[in-house]
Protein backbone atom coordinates (compact mmCIF):
# COMPACT_ATOMS: atom_id res chain seq x y z
CA UNK A 1 0.00 0.00 0.00
CA UNK A 2 1.30 3.86 -0.57
CA UNK A 3 -0.15 7.04 0.52
CA UNK A 4 0.89 8.17 -3.47
CA UNK A 5 -1.10 6.07 -5.06
CA UNK A 6 -4.14 6.27 -2.99
CA UNK A 7 -4.23 9.98 -3.23
CA UNK A 8 -4.40 9.50 -7.11
CA UNK A 9 -6.80 7.25 -7.53
CA UNK A 10 -8.82 9.28 -4.89
CA UNK A 11 -8.32 12.68 -7.03
CA UNK A 12 -8.70 10.98 -10.38
CA UNK A 13 -11.93 9.54 -8.85
CA UNK A 14 -12.66 13.16 -7.95
CA UNK A 15 -11.45 14.54 -11.38
CA UNK A 16 -13.60 12.71 -13.66
CA UNK A 17 -16.76 13.44 -11.01
CA UNK A 18 -15.87 16.85 -11.79
CA UNK A 19 -16.05 16.57 -15.48
CA UNK A 20 -19.31 14.90 -15.32
CA UNK A 21 -21.63 18.02 -14.11
CA UNK A 22 -25.40 16.41 -14.29
CA UNK A 23 -24.06 13.99 -11.76
CA UNK A 24 -22.58 16.43 -9.93
CA UNK A 25 -25.48 18.62 -9.99
CA UNK A 26 -27.34 15.42 -8.98
CA UNK A 27 -25.35 14.65 -6.26
CA UNK A 28 -25.05 17.69 -4.81
CA UNK A 29 -28.73 19.34 -5.44
CA UNK A 30 -30.68 16.32 -5.35
CA UNK A 31 -31.17 15.70 -1.73
CA UNK A 32 -31.67 18.76 -0.68
CA UNK A 33 -34.70 18.60 -2.81
CA UNK A 34 -35.81 15.98 -1.22
CA UNK A 35 -35.51 16.74 2.45
CA UNK A 36 -37.43 20.19 1.23
CA UNK A 37 -40.04 17.77 -0.50
CA UNK A 38 -40.17 15.98 2.54
CA UNK A 39 -40.82 19.05 4.51
CA UNK A 40 -43.01 20.82 2.10
CA UNK A 41 -45.14 17.33 3.16
CA UNK A 42 -45.53 17.91 6.64
CA UNK A 43 -46.26 21.64 6.11
CA UNK A 44 -49.89 21.78 6.84
CA UNK A 45 -50.02 18.47 9.58
CA UNK A 46 -50.14 18.87 13.27
CA UNK A 47 -47.45 16.85 15.21
CA UNK A 48 -43.18 16.56 14.51
CA UNK A 49 -43.64 14.09 11.36
CA UNK A 50 -40.80 16.11 9.53
CA UNK A 51 -39.05 16.08 12.54
CA UNK A 52 -38.62 12.33 12.79
CA UNK A 53 -38.34 11.41 9.49
CA UNK A 54 -35.67 13.62 7.79
CA UNK A 55 -32.83 12.04 10.10
CA UNK A 56 -33.64 8.81 8.52
CA UNK A 57 -33.79 10.74 5.22
CA UNK A 58 -30.09 11.73 5.86
CA UNK A 59 -29.00 8.48 6.92
CA UNK A 60 -30.35 7.06 3.94
CA UNK A 61 -29.55 9.34 0.90
CA UNK A 62 -25.84 9.02 1.31
CA UNK A 63 -25.78 5.11 1.53
CA UNK A 64 -27.94 4.76 -1.64
CA UNK A 65 -26.20 7.27 -3.66
CA UNK A 66 -22.92 6.41 -3.02
CA UNK A 67 -24.10 2.93 -3.68
CA UNK A 68 -25.42 3.21 -6.64
CA UNK A 69 -22.22 5.61 -7.76
CA UNK A 70 -19.46 3.27 -6.96
CA UNK A 71 -21.25 -0.06 -8.20
CA UNK A 72 -21.56 1.82 -11.62
CA UNK A 73 -17.70 3.89 -11.63
CA UNK A 74 -16.00 0.27 -10.44
CA UNK A 75 -18.33 -1.48 -13.08
CA UNK A 76 -16.74 0.80 -15.74
CA UNK A 77 -13.12 -0.02 -14.59
CA UNK A 78 -13.60 -3.93 -14.83
CA UNK A 79 -15.45 -3.78 -18.51
CA UNK A 80 -13.01 -0.80 -19.91
CA UNK A 81 -10.13 -3.08 -18.54
CA UNK A 82 -8.41 -0.10 -16.59
CA UNK A 83 -8.62 -1.93 -13.54
CA UNK A 84 -7.15 -4.58 -15.57
CA UNK A 85 -4.84 -2.24 -16.24
CA UNK A 86 -3.66 -0.78 -12.45
CA UNK A 87 -3.65 -4.66 -11.29
CA UNK A 88 -0.90 -5.13 -13.76
CA UNK A 89 1.01 -2.01 -12.32
CA UNK A 90 2.32 -1.51 -8.68
CA UNK A 91 -1.09 -0.75 -7.15
CA UNK A 92 -2.30 -2.25 -4.13
CA UNK A 93 -5.95 -3.44 -3.72
CA UNK A 94 -5.82 -2.05 -0.23
CA UNK A 95 -4.81 1.45 -2.56
CA UNK A 96 -7.59 0.85 -5.12
CA UNK A 97 -10.48 0.38 -2.10
CA UNK A 98 -8.86 3.40 0.32
CA UNK A 99 -8.81 5.68 -2.86
CA UNK A 100 -12.36 5.04 -3.80
CA UNK A 101 -13.69 5.22 0.07
CA UNK A 102 -11.99 8.60 0.52
CA UNK A 103 -12.94 9.78 -2.44
CA UNK A 104 -16.78 9.24 -2.49
CA UNK A 105 -16.68 10.09 1.53
CA UNK A 106 -15.26 13.84 0.86
CA UNK A 107 -18.31 14.01 -1.97
CA UNK A 108 -20.71 12.53 1.07
CA UNK A 109 -19.31 15.24 3.14
CA UNK A 110 -20.05 17.69 1.24
CA UNK A 111 -23.52 16.14 -0.27
CA UNK A 112 -24.43 15.38 3.70
CA UNK A 113 -22.75 18.89 4.62
CA UNK A 114 -25.36 21.19 2.07
CA UNK A 115 -28.77 18.90 3.23
CA UNK A 116 -27.81 19.29 6.96
CA UNK A 117 -27.54 22.80 6.28
CA UNK A 118 -30.79 23.00 4.42
CA UNK A 119 -32.67 21.12 6.88
CA UNK A 120 -31.14 22.97 9.87
CA UNK A 121 -31.26 26.49 8.50
CA UNK A 122 -34.02 26.44 6.24
CA UNK A 123 -36.20 23.93 7.58
CA UNK A 124 -36.31 24.25 10.78
CA UNK A 125 -35.13 20.60 11.52
CA UNK A 126 -34.97 20.37 15.66
CA UNK A 127 -31.74 18.69 16.42
CA UNK A 128 -30.91 18.47 19.97
CA UNK A 129 -27.04 16.80 19.21
CA UNK A 130 -24.67 18.77 17.33
CA UNK A 131 -24.89 19.02 13.92
CA UNK A 132 -21.10 17.54 13.08
CA UNK A 133 -22.22 14.41 14.65
CA UNK A 134 -24.56 13.96 12.03
CA UNK A 135 -21.89 14.56 9.41
CA UNK A 136 -19.91 11.73 10.62
CA UNK A 137 -22.73 9.20 10.45
CA UNK A 138 -23.62 10.34 7.00
CA UNK A 139 -19.69 10.26 5.33
CA UNK A 140 -19.47 6.67 7.23
CA UNK A 141 -22.67 5.96 5.87
CA UNK A 142 -21.57 6.78 2.10
CA UNK A 143 -18.63 4.94 2.44
CA UNK A 144 -20.62 1.78 3.92
CA UNK A 145 -22.39 2.30 0.56
CA UNK A 146 -19.40 3.02 -1.49
CA UNK A 147 -17.87 -0.09 -0.33
CA UNK A 148 -21.22 -2.47 -0.98
CA UNK A 149 -21.03 -0.90 -4.57
CA UNK A 150 -17.76 -2.24 -5.14
CA UNK A 151 -18.35 -5.31 -3.93
CA UNK A 152 -21.27 -5.83 -6.22
CA UNK A 153 -20.13 -4.35 -8.94
CA UNK A 154 -18.33 -7.82 -9.51
CA UNK A 155 -21.41 -9.29 -9.83
CA UNK A 156 -22.95 -7.29 -12.49
CA UNK A 157 -21.99 -7.32 -16.54
CA UNK A 158 -23.82 -4.70 -17.57
CA UNK A 159 -24.61 -1.32 -15.39
CA UNK A 160 -28.47 -1.54 -16.45
CA UNK A 161 -27.66 -5.08 -14.13
CA UNK A 162 -25.59 -2.81 -11.49
CA UNK A 163 -28.11 -0.29 -10.77
CA UNK A 164 -30.42 -3.52 -10.02
CA UNK A 165 -28.84 -4.17 -7.18
CA UNK A 166 -30.03 -1.36 -5.57
CA UNK A 167 -33.24 -1.94 -4.58
CA UNK A 168 -32.79 -5.99 -3.70
CA UNK A 169 -29.96 -4.23 -0.99
CA UNK A 170 -31.61 -1.09 0.05
CA UNK A 171 -35.52 -1.65 -0.12
CA UNK A 172 -35.84 -4.30 2.58
CA UNK A 173 -33.15 -2.24 4.87
CA UNK A 174 -35.71 1.04 4.44
CA UNK A 175 -38.66 -1.01 5.31
CA UNK A 176 -36.92 -2.81 8.54
CA UNK A 177 -34.81 0.14 9.16
CA UNK A 178 -37.86 1.51 11.92
CA UNK A 179 -38.97 4.02 9.37
CA UNK A 180 -42.49 2.45 9.11
CA UNK A 181 -42.81 0.40 11.83
CA UNK A 182 -40.87 1.13 15.45
CA UNK A 183 -38.62 -1.75 15.81
CA UNK A 184 -39.95 -2.96 18.54
CA UNK A 185 -43.37 -3.43 17.02
CA UNK A 186 -41.89 -5.57 14.58
CA UNK A 187 -42.56 -9.65 14.27
CA UNK A 188 -39.67 -10.93 16.33
CA UNK A 189 -38.19 -12.69 13.75
CA UNK A 190 -38.10 -9.05 11.49
CA UNK A 191 -36.80 -7.80 14.26
CA UNK A 192 -33.95 -9.81 14.35
CA UNK A 193 -33.66 -8.94 10.63
CA UNK A 194 -33.10 -5.33 11.22
CA UNK A 195 -30.62 -5.72 13.94
CA UNK A 196 -28.49 -7.42 10.79
CA UNK A 197 -29.08 -5.21 8.38
CA UNK A 198 -26.30 -1.54 8.30
CA UNK A 199 -28.97 0.90 7.38
CA UNK A 200 -30.84 0.13 10.96
CA UNK A 201 -27.85 1.21 12.66
CA UNK A 202 -27.23 4.33 10.73
CA UNK A 203 -30.55 5.63 10.86
CA UNK A 204 -30.84 5.03 14.82
CA UNK A 205 -27.56 7.24 15.30
CA UNK A 206 -29.28 9.55 13.17
CA UNK A 207 -32.51 9.58 15.20
CA UNK A 208 -30.20 10.11 18.61
CA UNK A 209 -28.66 12.87 17.16
CA UNK A 210 -31.78 14.51 16.86
CA UNK A 211 -33.07 13.60 19.79
CA UNK A 212 -30.60 13.63 22.49
CA UNK A 213 -28.63 16.87 23.41
CA UNK A 214 -25.58 14.39 24.36
CA UNK A 215 -26.16 11.22 22.14
CA UNK A 216 -23.85 8.06 22.38
CA UNK A 217 -23.80 6.78 18.66
CA UNK A 218 -20.30 5.25 19.61
CA UNK A 219 -21.88 1.82 19.06
CA UNK A 220 -24.06 2.34 16.19
CA UNK A 221 -20.73 3.98 14.52
CA UNK A 222 -18.28 0.91 15.35
CA UNK A 223 -21.35 -1.83 13.64
CA UNK A 224 -21.37 0.76 10.76
CA UNK A 225 -17.57 0.48 10.15
CA UNK A 226 -17.51 -3.29 11.25
CA UNK A 227 -19.92 -3.55 8.00
CA UNK A 228 -17.59 -1.72 5.94
CA UNK A 229 -14.44 -3.09 6.88
CA UNK A 230 -16.14 -6.49 5.90
CA UNK A 231 -17.36 -5.18 2.64
CA UNK A 232 -14.42 -3.71 2.00
CA UNK A 233 -12.70 -7.31 2.77
CA UNK A 234 -15.29 -8.81 0.19
CA UNK A 235 -14.93 -6.08 -2.47
CA UNK A 236 -10.84 -6.88 -2.23
CA UNK A 237 -11.64 -10.18 -3.30
CA UNK A 238 -13.05 -9.56 -5.92
CA UNK A 239 -10.52 -7.85 -7.47
CA UNK A 240 -8.49 -10.19 -9.07
CA UNK A 241 -4.69 -9.70 -10.72
CA UNK A 242 -5.39 -13.02 -12.42
CA UNK A 243 -8.77 -13.98 -13.97
CA UNK A 244 -9.69 -17.02 -16.84
CA UNK B 1 16.36 -20.10 -19.83
CA UNK B 2 16.45 -15.82 -20.96
CA UNK B 3 17.44 -13.62 -18.24
CA UNK B 4 16.43 -10.43 -20.23
CA UNK B 5 13.43 -11.74 -22.34
CA UNK B 6 10.18 -14.16 -22.21
CA UNK B 7 10.13 -18.05 -22.20
CA UNK B 8 7.04 -19.29 -22.87
CA UNK B 9 6.73 -23.24 -21.79
CA UNK B 10 4.49 -26.04 -22.61
CA UNK B 11 1.77 -23.37 -21.98
CA UNK B 12 -1.83 -24.39 -21.91
CA UNK B 13 -4.66 -22.23 -21.14
CA UNK B 14 -8.16 -23.23 -20.68
CA UNK B 15 -11.24 -20.17 -20.95
CA UNK B 16 -14.79 -21.41 -20.77
CA UNK B 17 -14.02 -25.38 -21.10
CA UNK B 18 -11.90 -24.98 -24.12
CA UNK B 19 -8.95 -25.48 -24.46
CA UNK B 20 -7.36 -22.05 -26.17
CA UNK B 21 -3.80 -22.17 -25.94
CA UNK B 22 -2.50 -25.74 -26.85
CA UNK B 23 1.11 -26.32 -25.16
CA UNK B 24 3.12 -23.20 -26.64
CA UNK B 25 7.21 -23.27 -26.50
CA UNK B 26 8.79 -20.19 -27.94
CA UNK B 27 11.00 -17.47 -26.53
CA UNK B 28 10.94 -13.50 -26.94
CA UNK B 29 14.49 -11.87 -26.79
CA UNK B 30 15.43 -8.24 -25.80
CA UNK B 31 16.46 -5.78 -28.72
CA UNK B 32 13.74 -7.04 -30.87
CA UNK B 33 10.22 -6.46 -32.47
CA UNK B 34 8.38 -10.05 -32.35
CA UNK B 35 5.20 -10.46 -34.12
CA UNK B 36 2.65 -12.48 -33.23
CA UNK B 37 -0.23 -13.30 -36.36
CA UNK B 38 -2.86 -15.22 -36.71
CA UNK B 39 -6.29 -14.64 -37.68
CA UNK B 40 -8.60 -13.48 -35.27
CA UNK B 41 -9.78 -15.96 -32.08
CA UNK B 42 -6.66 -18.03 -32.65
CA UNK B 43 -5.81 -17.29 -28.83
CA UNK B 44 -3.75 -13.86 -29.73
CA UNK B 45 -4.94 -11.90 -26.84
CA UNK B 46 -4.58 -14.69 -24.50
CA UNK B 47 -1.24 -15.35 -24.77
CA UNK B 48 -0.59 -12.10 -24.32
CA UNK B 49 -2.74 -11.82 -21.13
CA UNK B 50 -0.62 -14.59 -19.87
CA UNK B 51 2.77 -13.02 -20.31
CA UNK B 52 1.69 -10.06 -18.67
CA UNK B 53 0.45 -12.12 -16.10
CA UNK B 54 -3.13 -11.50 -15.84
CA UNK B 55 -4.23 -14.84 -17.38
CA UNK B 56 -4.96 -17.50 -15.19
CA UNK B 57 -3.05 -20.53 -16.91
CA UNK B 58 -3.67 -24.29 -16.73
CA UNK B 59 -0.59 -26.03 -17.59
CA UNK B 60 2.83 -24.98 -18.58
CA UNK B 61 5.10 -21.72 -17.45
CA UNK B 62 5.82 -18.29 -18.74
CA UNK B 63 8.69 -17.19 -17.16
CA UNK B 64 9.80 -12.61 -17.64
CA UNK B 65 13.58 -11.68 -16.62
CA UNK B 66 13.75 -15.40 -14.83
CA UNK B 67 11.02 -14.79 -12.74
CA UNK B 68 7.01 -16.53 -13.20
CA UNK B 69 4.65 -14.05 -14.83
CA UNK B 70 2.45 -11.93 -12.77
CA UNK B 71 5.53 -11.56 -10.25
CA UNK B 72 5.24 -8.52 -7.90
CA UNK B 73 8.62 -7.82 -9.41
CA UNK B 74 7.46 -7.57 -12.55
CA UNK B 75 5.00 -5.27 -12.44
CA UNK B 76 7.26 -2.22 -12.51
CA UNK B 77 9.04 -3.42 -15.88
CA UNK B 78 5.85 -4.54 -18.46
CA UNK B 79 3.96 -2.55 -20.70
CA UNK B 80 0.76 -3.48 -21.94
CA UNK B 81 -1.53 -2.11 -24.17
CA UNK B 82 -4.87 -4.47 -24.80
CA UNK B 83 -6.43 -4.83 -27.53
CA UNK B 84 -9.37 -2.42 -26.56
CA UNK B 85 -7.48 1.29 -25.24
CA UNK B 86 -8.03 1.01 -21.66
CA UNK B 87 -8.19 4.67 -20.38
CA UNK B 88 -10.44 6.95 -19.13
CA UNK B 89 -13.05 8.56 -21.39
CA UNK B 90 -14.17 11.16 -19.12
CA UNK B 91 -10.42 12.36 -18.35
CA UNK B 92 -8.24 13.86 -20.79
CA UNK B 93 -5.17 12.66 -22.09
CA UNK B 94 -3.01 14.53 -19.73
CA UNK B 95 -4.89 13.68 -17.00
CA UNK B 96 -5.10 9.84 -17.96
CA UNK B 97 -1.27 10.46 -18.23
CA UNK B 98 -0.73 12.13 -15.12
CA UNK B 99 -3.27 9.86 -13.19
CA UNK B 100 -0.79 6.39 -14.28
CA UNK B 101 1.99 8.12 -13.98
CA UNK B 102 1.42 8.55 -10.06
CA UNK B 103 0.94 4.92 -9.52
CA UNK B 104 4.29 4.13 -11.23
CA UNK B 105 5.94 6.76 -9.68
CA UNK B 106 7.77 8.22 -12.28
CA UNK B 107 8.62 11.62 -13.39
CA UNK B 108 6.61 13.52 -14.47
CA UNK B 109 8.79 14.94 -17.52
CA UNK B 110 7.96 11.22 -18.88
CA UNK B 111 4.19 12.35 -19.57
CA UNK B 112 5.21 14.76 -22.62
CA UNK B 113 8.25 12.42 -23.72
CA UNK B 114 5.46 9.33 -23.76
CA UNK B 115 3.01 11.96 -25.62
CA UNK B 116 5.40 12.70 -28.15
CA UNK B 117 6.02 9.26 -28.71
CA UNK B 118 2.13 8.66 -29.74
CA UNK B 119 2.05 12.34 -31.44
CA UNK B 120 -0.61 13.25 -29.43
CA UNK B 121 1.25 16.29 -28.17
CA UNK B 122 -1.44 18.57 -29.56
CA UNK B 123 -4.56 16.36 -27.98
CA UNK B 124 -3.29 16.74 -24.45
CA UNK B 125 -5.91 18.89 -22.82
CA UNK B 126 -8.88 16.88 -24.82
CA UNK B 127 -11.39 14.53 -23.44
CA UNK B 128 -10.08 10.96 -24.53
CA UNK B 129 -14.09 9.77 -25.20
CA UNK B 130 -14.37 12.05 -27.67
CA UNK B 131 -11.18 11.42 -29.60
CA UNK B 132 -11.16 8.93 -32.93
CA UNK B 133 -10.64 5.49 -32.01
CA UNK B 134 -7.01 5.45 -33.21
CA UNK B 135 -6.41 8.50 -31.23
CA UNK B 136 -8.09 6.40 -28.25
CA UNK B 137 -5.27 3.63 -28.71
CA UNK B 138 -2.81 5.90 -28.81
CA UNK B 139 -3.37 7.47 -25.39
CA UNK B 140 -3.45 3.60 -24.23
CA UNK B 141 0.17 2.88 -25.62
CA UNK B 142 1.33 6.18 -24.23
CA UNK B 143 0.33 4.97 -21.00
CA UNK B 144 2.02 1.94 -21.40
CA UNK B 145 5.51 3.44 -22.24
CA UNK B 146 5.11 5.77 -19.10
CA UNK B 147 7.45 3.43 -16.81
CA UNK B 148 9.52 3.19 -19.94
CA UNK B 149 9.32 -0.81 -19.25
CA UNK B 150 12.00 -3.49 -20.86
CA UNK B 151 8.98 -5.61 -22.09
CA UNK B 152 6.29 -3.96 -23.92
CA UNK B 153 3.20 -6.38 -24.72
CA UNK B 154 1.10 -4.52 -27.77
CA UNK B 155 -2.58 -6.10 -28.67
CA UNK B 156 -3.14 -5.14 -32.37
CA UNK B 157 -2.03 -1.64 -31.47
CA UNK B 158 -2.20 -0.21 -35.31
CA UNK B 159 -6.13 -1.65 -36.02
CA UNK B 160 -8.08 0.92 -37.53
CA UNK B 161 -4.78 3.39 -37.83
CA UNK B 162 -4.25 5.55 -41.00
CA UNK B 163 -0.94 4.01 -43.02
CA UNK B 164 1.10 7.47 -42.54
CA UNK B 165 0.03 6.85 -38.65
CA UNK B 166 1.28 2.96 -38.43
CA UNK B 167 3.91 3.11 -40.10
CA UNK B 168 5.18 5.62 -37.67
CA UNK B 169 4.00 3.96 -34.87
CA UNK B 170 6.15 0.24 -35.83
CA UNK B 171 8.92 2.90 -36.16
CA UNK B 172 8.48 4.25 -32.23
CA UNK B 173 8.06 -0.03 -31.67
CA UNK B 174 11.73 -0.33 -33.70
CA UNK B 175 13.23 2.38 -31.44
CA UNK B 176 11.81 0.58 -28.39
CA UNK B 177 13.77 -2.41 -29.10
CA UNK B 178 17.02 -0.70 -29.99
CA UNK B 179 17.15 1.25 -26.44
CA UNK B 180 16.80 -2.80 -25.70
CA UNK B 181 13.43 -3.63 -24.74
CA UNK B 182 11.67 -6.69 -25.84
CA UNK B 183 8.43 -5.40 -28.21
CA UNK B 184 5.73 -8.59 -28.50
CA UNK B 185 3.09 -6.86 -31.27
CA UNK B 186 0.35 -8.90 -31.80
CA UNK B 187 -2.04 -8.85 -35.29
CA UNK B 188 -4.65 -10.61 -37.57
CA UNK B 189 -3.01 -8.34 -40.52
CA UNK B 190 -0.55 -10.35 -42.26
CA UNK B 191 1.25 -7.56 -44.18
CA UNK B 192 2.31 -6.22 -41.06
CA UNK B 193 4.51 -9.34 -40.67
CA UNK B 194 7.66 -8.03 -42.69
CA UNK B 195 7.79 -4.81 -40.30
CA UNK B 196 9.40 -7.46 -37.14
CA UNK B 197 12.14 -8.83 -36.60
CA UNK B 198 10.64 -12.08 -35.92
CA UNK B 199 7.58 -13.99 -36.14
CA UNK B 200 5.50 -16.13 -34.22
CA UNK B 201 2.77 -16.97 -36.50
CA UNK B 202 -0.59 -18.91 -34.58
CA UNK B 203 -3.47 -20.60 -35.47
CA UNK B 204 -5.98 -22.57 -33.16
CA UNK B 205 -3.77 -21.86 -29.93
CA UNK B 206 -0.89 -23.09 -31.68
CA UNK B 207 2.50 -21.25 -33.20
CA UNK B 208 3.11 -23.15 -36.78
CA UNK B 209 6.18 -20.74 -37.47
CA UNK B 210 8.84 -19.23 -35.55
CA UNK B 211 11.49 -17.42 -37.71
CA UNK B 212 12.71 -13.71 -39.07
CA UNK B 213 10.25 -12.60 -42.31
CA UNK B 214 12.49 -14.16 -44.39
CA UNK B 215 13.96 -17.29 -43.25
CA UNK B 216 10.01 -17.73 -43.61
CA UNK B 217 9.06 -16.69 -46.58
CA UNK B 218 12.54 -18.73 -48.10
CA UNK B 219 11.58 -21.70 -46.07
CA UNK B 220 7.68 -22.18 -47.93
CA UNK B 221 8.76 -20.34 -50.90
CA UNK B 222 5.91 -17.70 -50.63
CA UNK B 223 5.68 -14.54 -52.02
CA UNK B 224 4.30 -13.08 -49.06
CA UNK B 225 3.47 -14.02 -45.55
CA UNK B 226 -0.55 -14.61 -46.06
CA UNK B 227 0.48 -17.42 -48.23
CA UNK B 228 3.26 -18.55 -46.64
CA UNK B 229 0.82 -18.84 -43.37
CA UNK B 230 -1.67 -20.90 -45.98
CA UNK B 231 1.01 -23.16 -47.24
CA UNK B 232 1.98 -24.14 -43.33
CA UNK B 233 -1.70 -25.22 -42.57
CA UNK B 234 -2.02 -26.95 -45.62
CA UNK B 235 1.24 -28.93 -44.70
CA UNK B 236 0.31 -29.62 -41.41
N1 LIG C 1 -13.43 -14.32 -21.39
C1 LIG C 1 -13.45 -15.43 -22.15
N2 LIG C 1 -14.07 -16.54 -21.71
C2 LIG C 1 -14.09 -17.66 -22.46
N3 LIG C 1 -13.54 -17.75 -23.66
C3 LIG C 1 -12.91 -16.70 -24.17
C4 LIG C 1 -12.83 -15.47 -23.44
N4 LIG C 1 -12.14 -14.58 -24.18
C5 LIG C 1 -11.82 -15.21 -25.33
N5 LIG C 1 -12.26 -16.47 -25.33
C6 LIG C 1 -12.07 -17.46 -26.41
O1 LIG C 1 -10.70 -17.73 -26.52
C7 LIG C 1 -10.33 -17.86 -27.89
C8 LIG C 1 -9.16 -16.98 -28.20
O2 LIG C 1 -9.54 -15.65 -28.02
P1 LIG C 1 -8.49 -14.47 -28.12
O3 LIG C 1 -7.31 -14.81 -27.29
O4 LIG C 1 -9.20 -13.22 -27.82
O5 LIG C 1 -8.09 -14.53 -29.67
P2 LIG C 1 -7.48 -13.40 -30.61
O6 LIG C 1 -6.91 -12.34 -29.75
O7 LIG C 1 -6.44 -14.12 -31.40
O8 LIG C 1 -8.57 -12.91 -31.49
C9 LIG C 1 -11.57 -17.56 -28.72
O9 LIG C 1 -12.11 -18.77 -29.17
C10 LIG C 1 -12.50 -16.89 -27.74
O10 LIG C 1 -13.83 -17.23 -28.02
MG1 LIG D 1 -7.36 -10.40 -29.68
Amino acid sequence: MSLRITLAVAARVLTQLRRDHRTLAMLLVLPCLVIALLWWMFTDLPGRGFDALAPALLALIPFIVMFLVTSVTTLRERTSGTLERLLAMPLGKGDFLLGYALAFGLVAAAQSALAVTVATVFLDLSLEGPVWMLLVVAVLDAILGSALGLFVSAFARTEFQAVQFMPALVFPQILLCGLFVDRDLLPSFLDGVSRALPLTYAVDAMSSVADHAHPSIAADLLVIVAFTAAALVLGALTLRRQTD
Amino acid sequence: MMKNGVAVADLGVVRGGVEVLRGLTFEVGPGEVTGLLGPSGCGKSTLMRAIVGVQRITRGSVTIFGEAAGARALRHRIGYVTQAPSVYDDLTVAENLTFFAAVLGGPRTRIDDCLALVDLGAQRDRVVGRLSGGQRSRVSLAVALLGEPELVVLDEPTVGLDPVLRRDLWETFHRLAEAGAAVFVSSHVMDEATRCDRLLLMREGRIIADSSPDELLEKTGAADVETAFLSLVEES
